[in-house]
């Protein structure tokens, strides 16, 4: 449909060909699904009403799954195997993990990313990410009655490669459709600036349960254009119920508490810091493993004293953000807040005291980011209605680069670059007759490699034998619109196609993931091949009414031939549609894709030649 | 088949090839362009189309980014004239110049040294003002006069302030970021 809209802007599908698309914010301590109903954005409930799915997952002994409320409800109880705020373990190593302090987890050091020993086995953060977005998939399946044809899944904004690739794994492993990964303050600036219909300077300040994103948005008539981003993908809500627990556990004696006495007083550190956004002070008791009643209190001011600093730590990402965009506190022109843990009357204050203005809070900020996300994804599904025509730019939150001699890094996509991007930087050997270049790509704003994370090691092989410094290699970065990177390498002087071997250095590599999804099907019991099939018929009849209107449209650039081949294909992939070998069918739409190539590029410059024309008869015109 | 990218940046943007902008009509271009080859526009269309769709949004993004700042459109003005700034290679620079860099250095130096947030901000906004300066005469380089040496030398200037203006800048980041 997307195409079609291309040729007769403005243009609303017929309500029998609406798809079905949502919005999922997978969050550090609840996940939620929205979709677009009536023209309105609104979160999809379960089947008792609750719209926030707690983001825990517990495997228990004999492959018992819970996934949400009937897992915390575990979380005391079964702390090992009930796993919380595992977004945090995203695309990490464990070294990255040591730093959230004692976790009642048995972590193991799995090459790319950490993994959790369960009692049902070995779980990657990937998997348990999977499962919640397998459980918001199932839930939106069955309040919407169908297959949902494209979801978009929300990332933190400062989420770094590794971790965005670690999602849109989970995605897939999930059996999701994605459109598209979308960072979440702009998610939120997205449901915010639509339904206020807001233009000018916006600060998004998205504290959730792990994660903190600033970003600065310019809203326009139709455009939502992110100048920068910035935070801490490690700074959350999760932190103040540690600060609570670490308060109780220094004043109470229970420095060598157990991992279930760990668990109840985050519990119970969770419930008073809620508590404490409109009382004075809150007191719970608690019974410890032992058999100890313990009676827990805090009052605001201790909160607000043993969490001042990490108030603070959310000014320094602020003014970064700021200054990248070259704007000043006062020119913002409004400030929303988003997330959970903007609830608490202190940081309130201070995102006040900075900005010198209110904040607006008059969203839900545990919905707003789903409800964008919904928005988004009915928009990239074709749905979109007349006058609902706007435009998302959105950035890179950080530097990428390539490691040079040293140790130092070479910066090639600057951070809060609008994506896609593109660019290529050249290299040259050091030695006569090089025939290979290690190639080590980080992302990260330190001088050296040792202080930036290492995404992926390459090799580039075959170089022709030449004197040093004769060869010229072209290293190409690339960040697509999900913000992921990919990047590729060639000699240029003799134009010989050197081969690229990638060893990523977090995150699964593609056989990692298919074994998941292998496992996965076969632990859920589910027909893996009618799930396949049904995937692939959706893809095929997304492509085939695709390249049908584009031909309708632009049929006229194609040679007779060209065209009657293509719509042999074409055919060829609606006839397989129809039955039920999905694994040639998957071939015909990867051949179809292929084939309509050449066709894609030339209806793509026949687009930009007719706006340039445009413009001239607007210029005349004016 | 790859997307044609012949085109010079201000082709695509259906711009006059010259220093002298309306940024309004940039950025105007710039969005007209871009909605129409985002890959949003083809989330729900072959992988073909999204490939392509992707090319043309970066290039599109690639374009206006140079066009949009002053030394990135000098830069590259001048290179479509034959020009190479030699930014990297040409480091030589009036001697004037340099006592006045040298001058800078110092007091961004000392103001970093002593944590001074108001002498790195005034010294900042005095930044602004030369670089200000500077782009006047680029302006009159790369304009009537087509001085397209004067307007390399300036490029190199300008991009010294740049320098300096990020010394600055981090500068201010460690006091920002500090508790």
């Amino acid at each position: 449909m997307a195409l079609l809209q291309i040729s007769e802007p403005g243009e609303s599908p017929a309500p029998h060909q609406r798809k079905l698309a949502v919005g999922i914010d997978l969050g550090t301590t609840h996940s939620l699904v929205a979709t677009v109903r009536s023209g309105a954005a609104e979160s999809l409930a379960d089947a008792e009403g609750r719209v926030l799915l707690p983001s825990v997952v517990r495997y228990g002994p004999g492959g018992v799954l819970a996934v949400g409320e009937a897992a915390r409800e575990r979380a005391a109880d079964d702390p090992a195997n009930t796993l919380v705020s595992v977004k945090r373990f995203m695309g990490r190593g464990v070294a990255d993990v040591a730093k959230y302090g004692a976790l009642p987890y048995r972590f193991v050091d799995a090459p790319g990313m950490v993994a959790i020993e369960t009692a049902a086995g070995l779980r990657s953060p990937v998997q348990v990410s999977a499962d919640i977005l397998a459980a918001l998939r199932e839930r939106a399946e069955a309040s919407l009655g169908g297959q949902l044809a494209g979801a978009v899944v929300t990332v933190p904004a400062y989420f770094d490669d590794s971790q965005r690739q670690a999602t849109k794994d989970a995605a897939k492993l999930a059996g999701l459709p994605v459109l598209r990964l979308l960072n979440e303050p702009t998610a939120a600036a997205i449901a915010y600036g639509l339904d206020h219909g807001s233009e000018g300077t916006y600060a998004i300040f998205d504290l959730g349960g792990g994660t903190f994103d600033l970003s600065i948005l310019a809203l326009t008539r139709g455009v939502f254009e992110v100048l920068s981003t910035s935070g801490d993908s490690a700074l959350g809500g999760d932190d103040f119920d540690q600060a609570i627990a670490s308060h109780w556990r220094a004043h109470l004696g229970l420095a060598d508490a157990s991992g279930r006495d760990t668990r109840r007083l985050l519990v119970t550190a969770r419930r008073v810091k809620e508590r404490l956004s409109t009382e004075d002070a809150a007191e719970e008791a608690v019974t410890l493993s032992l058999g100890q009643q313990v009676h827990l209190r805090l009052t605001r001011a201790e909160f607000e004293e043993i969490t001042a600093a990490l108030v603070q730590r959310t000014l320094g990402p602020t003014r970064k953000a700021l200054r990248d965009a070259g704007l000043k506190p006062a020119d913002v022109d409004g400030v929303v807040l988003v997330g959970g843990a903007t609830r608490m009357p202190h940081l309130q204050r201070a995102v006040e005291d900075f900005f010198g203005r209110p904040p607006l809070k008059d969203l839900d900020p545990d919905q707003v980011v789903a409800l964008g996300a919904a928005i988004q994804a009915n928009a990239l599904v074709g749905n979109r209605e007349a006058g609902e025509d706007w435009l998302l730019l959105d950035v890179t939150p950080l530097s990428l680069g390539l490691e040079t001699m040293g140790g130092l890094v070479e910066k090639v996509i600057p951070r809060n670059s609008t994506i896609p991007v593109a660019r290529a930087q050249e290299f040259t050997t050091f030695k006569d007759g090089q025939s290979a270049m290690a190639i080590h790509v980080v992302q990260g704003e330190r001088e050296l490699v040792s202080d930036c994370r290492s995404l992926a090691r390459f090799e580039l092989r075959g170089i022709p034998p030449m004197v040093a410094g004769a060869a010229r290699i072209a290293v190409t970065f690339q960040v697509d619109a999900d913000g992921l990177l990919s990047v590729s390498a060639r000699e240029t002087t003799t134009g010989v196609a050197a081969s690229v071997v990638v060893k990523p250095s977090y995150g699964l590599t593609d056989d990692e993931v298919a074994r998941m999804l292998r496992e996965g099907f076969d632990h859920a019991g589910e027909d893996r091949d009618a799930r396949a099939l049904a995937e692939q018929r959706v893809d095929a009849e997304g492509i085939v009414a695709a390249i049908g209107a584009a031909l309708a449209a632009d049929g006229d650039l194609l040679e007779a031939g060209e065209r009657a081949d293509l719509e042999a294909r074409v055919a060829a992939t609606a006839a397989l549609a129809k039955g039920t070998d999905h694994r040639a069918l998957k071939a015909a739409i990867e051949d179809l894709n292929r084939a309509s190539e050449a066709f894609a590029a030339r209806r793509m410059d026949r687009t930009i030649h007719r706006a340039l024309a445009g413009r001239r008869i607007d210029d005349v015109a004016r | 088949m790859t997307a044609d990218f012949t085109r010079n940046h201000f082709d695509l943007l259906g711009l006059p090839v010259a220093y002298a902008i309306d940024a309004q009509a940039l950025e105007r271009a710039f969005r007209d362009l871009q909605s129409r080859v985002h890959p949003d526009r083809f989330a729900a269309a072959g992988e073909a189309e999204r490939r392509v769709a992707m090319q043309w949004a970066a290039r599109a993004n690639e374009a206006y980014r140079t066009l949009r700042h002053p030394l990135g459109r000098a830069r590259y003005l001048l290179g479509l004239k034959g020009f190479d700034t030699g930014e990297d290679s040409n480091t030589a620079m009036p001697p004037d110049f340099l006592m006045q860099q040298m001058e800078w250095r110092e007091a961004v130096a000392d103001a970093r040294g002593s944590r001074d947030r108001e002498a790195l901000e005034a010294l900042k906004g005095d930044l602004g003002r030369e670089r200000h300066e500077m782009q006047s005469q680029l302006a009159r380089a790369l304009g009537d006069d087509r001085n397209y040496d004067a307007g390399c030398s300036l490029v190199r200037k300008l991009r010294f302030l740049d320098r300096l203006e990020a010394d600055i800048d981090d500068g201010l980041e460690a006091l920002g970021d500090g508790p």
